[in-house]
């Protein structure tokens, strides 16, 4: 019986491009394929997996300007500073992280892209007036180079073995 | 250093705008899941398949297929920064690309320049691994595990 480990390690790489991709990974993993169907359907009504696309080079499809940007808050305000950014269609990414202060006193991460320099920071701005004054200090970080971007892997030998 | 990907912006056709903008989530769940999404866009299987196929090749998609919460599939991530002298981070930065537990690396325009996301299976061994990286470094980690995800939703239209 395939374990959802094995049905992640079978389609972690990618679905293969033909026409019948499922019946090829349901084949590596010796099960019917509606059986396959049934199990990824239960991997997605559970949030295992989140979606199922492809996922763009955002440099090259033009979205050139990512910024991380990072906000120290009370720890009474992350939730709700949180929820609203979340909201924004301005941020695809939003988490609360612990802090290491001095050298590291923010709580609250949000991702926010853009073609030019100009749209990022127009949109960080309106993060910053949505946060008001519960934002004791921010810092916006470009990403300047991809020097790796494989995807989040259950990496396989090493890990049985431990 | 020599990336796998260039950040060099290309120009799209019409066919591959139409692509990327309509299958960034619901890939179908069937049989012919190609047919089905060529469809809806009224394309041609083979055309859809080829379309993809050159993109993945040219490094305009860096995957197709299932994207997982790797923490609800029993597995876990963390997010990391390291702090090099600017001259330095080169070396680093190919060290760690080489670890197979580091899925993404980017260089970020800080004093904490380089910023990696560790994927392991376990929790422990995210804390094993990132003892092994200042080992062999010599740069302290600073380790920054998601305690609360408010939004996760990355859409990009072209």
């Amino acid at each position: 019986m395939a374990t959802d480990s094995d049905l992640i390690r079978a389609m972690q790489a990618g679905l293969p491009l033909c026409p019948e991709p499922y019946a090829e990974i349901a084949a590596r993993l010796d099960i019917d394929e509606l059986e396959l169907h049934r199990r990824v359907n239960q991997l997605m009504s559970t949030g295992t997996i989140r979606r199922i696309g492809l996922v763009p080079n955002h440099y090259k499809i033009g979205y050139r300007f990512n910024a991380m940007t990072v906000w120290a808050l009370n720890d009474e305000d992350v939730d709700e500073v949180g929820e609203l950014f979340g909201r924004q269609t301005s941020v695809s990414h939003c988490y609360k992280r612990p802090t290491y202060p001095p050298s590291w006193p923010y709580n609250l991460f949000a991702m926010v892209h853009g073609r030019t320099l100009d749209e990022v920071n127009q949109k960080v701005e309106s993060l910053k007036g949505l946060v008001g004054e519960r934002c004791k200090s921010t810092e916006v970080l470009f990403s300047e180079k991809i020097l790796k971007k494989t995807g989040l892997r259950l990496n396989s030998g090493r890990t049985e073995n431990a | 250093m020599k990336s796998e990907l260039s950040d060099t912006v290309v120009d799209l056709t019409d066919l591959e705008k139409l692509v990327i903008n309509s299958l960034q989530g619901s890939f179908p769940v069937c049989a012919h899941p190609f047919a089905v999404a060529a469809a809806e866009l009224d394309l041609d299987e083979a055309t859809l398949i080829a379309t993809i196929e050159d993109l993945q090749t040219r490094g305009i998609i860096t995957r197709f297929g299932p994207l997982f919460d790797i923490q609800k599939a029993g597995g876990d991530f963390c997010l990391c920064a390291i702090s090099t002298p600017v001259d330095q981070w080169e070396s680093t930065a190919e060290h760690l690309n080489a670890m197979p537990e580091v899925a993404h690396n980017y260089l970020r325009n800080h004093q904490y320049n380089l910023w990696f996301v560790l994927a392991t299976e376990k929790e422990e061994q995210i804390w094993s691994t990132i003892k092994q990286i200042e080992q062999d470094t010599g740069y302290p980690v600073l380790a920054l595990p998601k305690e609360q995800e408010y939004f996760i939703g990355l859409h990009l239209e072209v």
